[in-house]
């Protein structure tokens, strides 16, 4: 019976109802609604995260220009922040290529909002803030875990995530059972710090709570800013309920130079992957030269948020037709 | 030699790990928003029915297991082997005990059963959720009898023995759950 609906009715209601207080959230706080191209000439050059293209034609007979569908609407943002629009938010589907799972459906309802002048830190308050409005009344009560990504791993995995070897890592990783991966490389560091904190820290983080995890490994800044501590920490953050990973946010890089030179440096690993090649957003990087303000950011997952208020463990069943049924 | 790659994995998929011919029993995605994808699945090794988890890097693939389930007739034992014929093209097959397993306990001449070939060679017989049974040898029920439980023990036709109520006597047929090993009811011929 593919052409019913996967989520109850209940769930409709309860999606409809979150996105409503979302939106009084920020209405209560100014910050202003705003909605970005989902097509774009430009696409993520993070190389773990793929982007699902499509063509364009202008006329029957002309040719066809690729566009690729947005996997986040963080580039197009930051250029409004550049051109002085202050605090906005956006609620978008974004698209991603091949993830499907308990947890993953190509296409997924992101909340993604930024705050000039605001602090990582003070952004992870306001992140819970919001999310115990919506959240059901145990986490509401219930007080925030702020957890280094080095205290996590040193806590639930019993090893330093900045100073341990890769091969400590991967003993580390086979002393806890998980150590035979067909495919990870013994040289590829952070896919084995992703494997021990997938297989056997996240289950820790946030039971009946909400717990941040922050400060992570330079190697996974992504475009976040680097702060010179020894060892020197990226500024980025994810907050966990039930062991499901449900936001991540930055302290943002405002550097345009820094910027660029992370680009090329995915791009390079995208190229030593095998994988395709795609065009930088320059327009994100012209925002950047002329001068992003000092923010903080954050994306959040709006399905698995709705997962979380519903109380189910698959993805499918807050979503009307999940990928299968689309 | 043919290969899946994970984003080709689904439930009952059946696949070699260690050498060995298994099934996809579940699976899942694991990926930090920014970071490596692993595709963990847990896996039936079809021999010994022994159940694993296993994690790939999402992309890899493995190879594929050449295994059929098929519908067959049992034919008869001759003690080392039990024999069974392929119901389309009447080509028969011997299964080893390894092979047959627990399923010998069921077995009656003319049952039909799922025997699971890999590279054509028995390795899994599945019988029937209910099979009909004649008791061979049970002592009749004694009235009043609570310290057994209200049950006795039979030995069926097969060989197997199963708890049956008081009131079943030799010759009977009777319904088991091959699943449980239980009694599951009178049965007519």
């Amino acid at each position: 019976m593919d052409w019913q609906p996967t989520s109850r009715l209940e769930a409709l209601q309860q999606r409809a109802d979150t996105l409503n207080t979302i939106r009084a959230f920020f209405a209560r706080k100014r910050v202003l609604e705003v909605e970005t191209p989902y097509l774009s000439c430009a696409a993520n050059t993070d190389p773990y995260i793929d982007s699902l293209d499509a063509w364009y034609q202008a006329t029957i007979s002309s040719g066809k220009e690729i566009r690729y569908l947005h996997t986040s609407p963080e580039f197009p943002m930051k250029r409004l922040l550049a051109s002085g629009c202050g605090s906005i938010f956006q609620i978008c589907k974004v698209f991603r290529q091949g993830e499907q799972g308990r947890l993953h459906n190509p296409e997924f309802t992101m909340l993604e909002w930024y705050r000039p002048d605001m602090h990582y830190r003070a952004l992870m308050e306001e992140v819970a803030e919001l999310v115990q409005c919506v959240l059901p009344v145990e986490y509401q009560v219930s007080s925030c875990e702020h957890l280094s990504y080095r205290d996590a791993f040193e806590r639930y995995a019993d090893i330093h995530p900045f100073t341990a070897s890769t091969k400590e890592l991967i003993e580390c990783a086979q002393h806890h059972g998980v150590g035979d991966v067909p495919g990870l490389s013994s040289d590829d560091r952070d896919g084995w710090l992703s494997l021990l904190l997938t297989h056997l820290v996240e289950r820790h983080l946030g039971i009946s709570k909400l717990t941040f995890l922050y400060d992570f490994p330079i190697s996974q800044a992504s475009l976040a800013n680097i702060r010179q501590d020894s060892p020197p920490v990226a500024e980025r953050f994810e907050l966990y309920v039930n062991g499901i990973e449900l936001a991540n946010g930055f302290q943002e890089l405002t550097d345009a130079r820094i910027q660029r030179e992370r680009f090329e440096h995915d791009l390079r690993v995208r190229q030593e992957k095998g994988l395709t090649d795609v065009p930088i957003d320059e327009n994100m990087l012209d925002a950047l030269e002329h001068g992003l303000p000092s923010c903080s950011g954050v994306a959040l997952g709006i399905d698995r948020l709705c997962m979380i208020i519903m109380g189910v463990s698959c993805i499918d069943e807050v979503l009307t037709f999940p990928f299968g049924r689309a | 030699m043919a290969t899946y790659s994970t984003n080709e994995f689904k439930n009952g998929l059946k696949v070699m790990i260690d050498g060995e011919p298994c099934s996809i029993q579940d699976l899942d995605v694991v990926k930090p928003g920014k970071g490596q994808a692993f595709t963990r699945i847990k896996v039936k090794f079809l021999k010994t029915g022994r159940v694993v988890e296993r994690t790939y890097k999402s992309g890899e693939s493995i190879e594929a297991a050449d295994v059929m389930d098929t519908e067959m007739q049992y034919l008869y034992t001759d003690g080392d082997a039990w024999h069974f014929m392929h119901q389309d093209t009447f080509e028969q097959y011997a299964a080893d005990a390894n092979a047959v397993g627990d399923a010998s306990k069921w077995l009656k001449d003319q049952d039909i059963c799922d025997v699971t070939l890999f590279n054509n060679v028995p390795i899994a017989v599945t019988t029937p959720n209910f099979v009909v049974l004649k008791i061979a040898e049970s002592d009749p029920g004694v009235r009043g009898d609570t310290a057994s439980g209200g049950g006795k023990p039979a030995t069926l036709e097969t060989g197997a023995v199963v708890r049956v109520p008081l009131f079943i006597e030799e010759g009977e047929l009777i319904k088991v759950d091959t699943r449980t090993g239980e009694y599951a009811g009178r049965a007519k011929e």
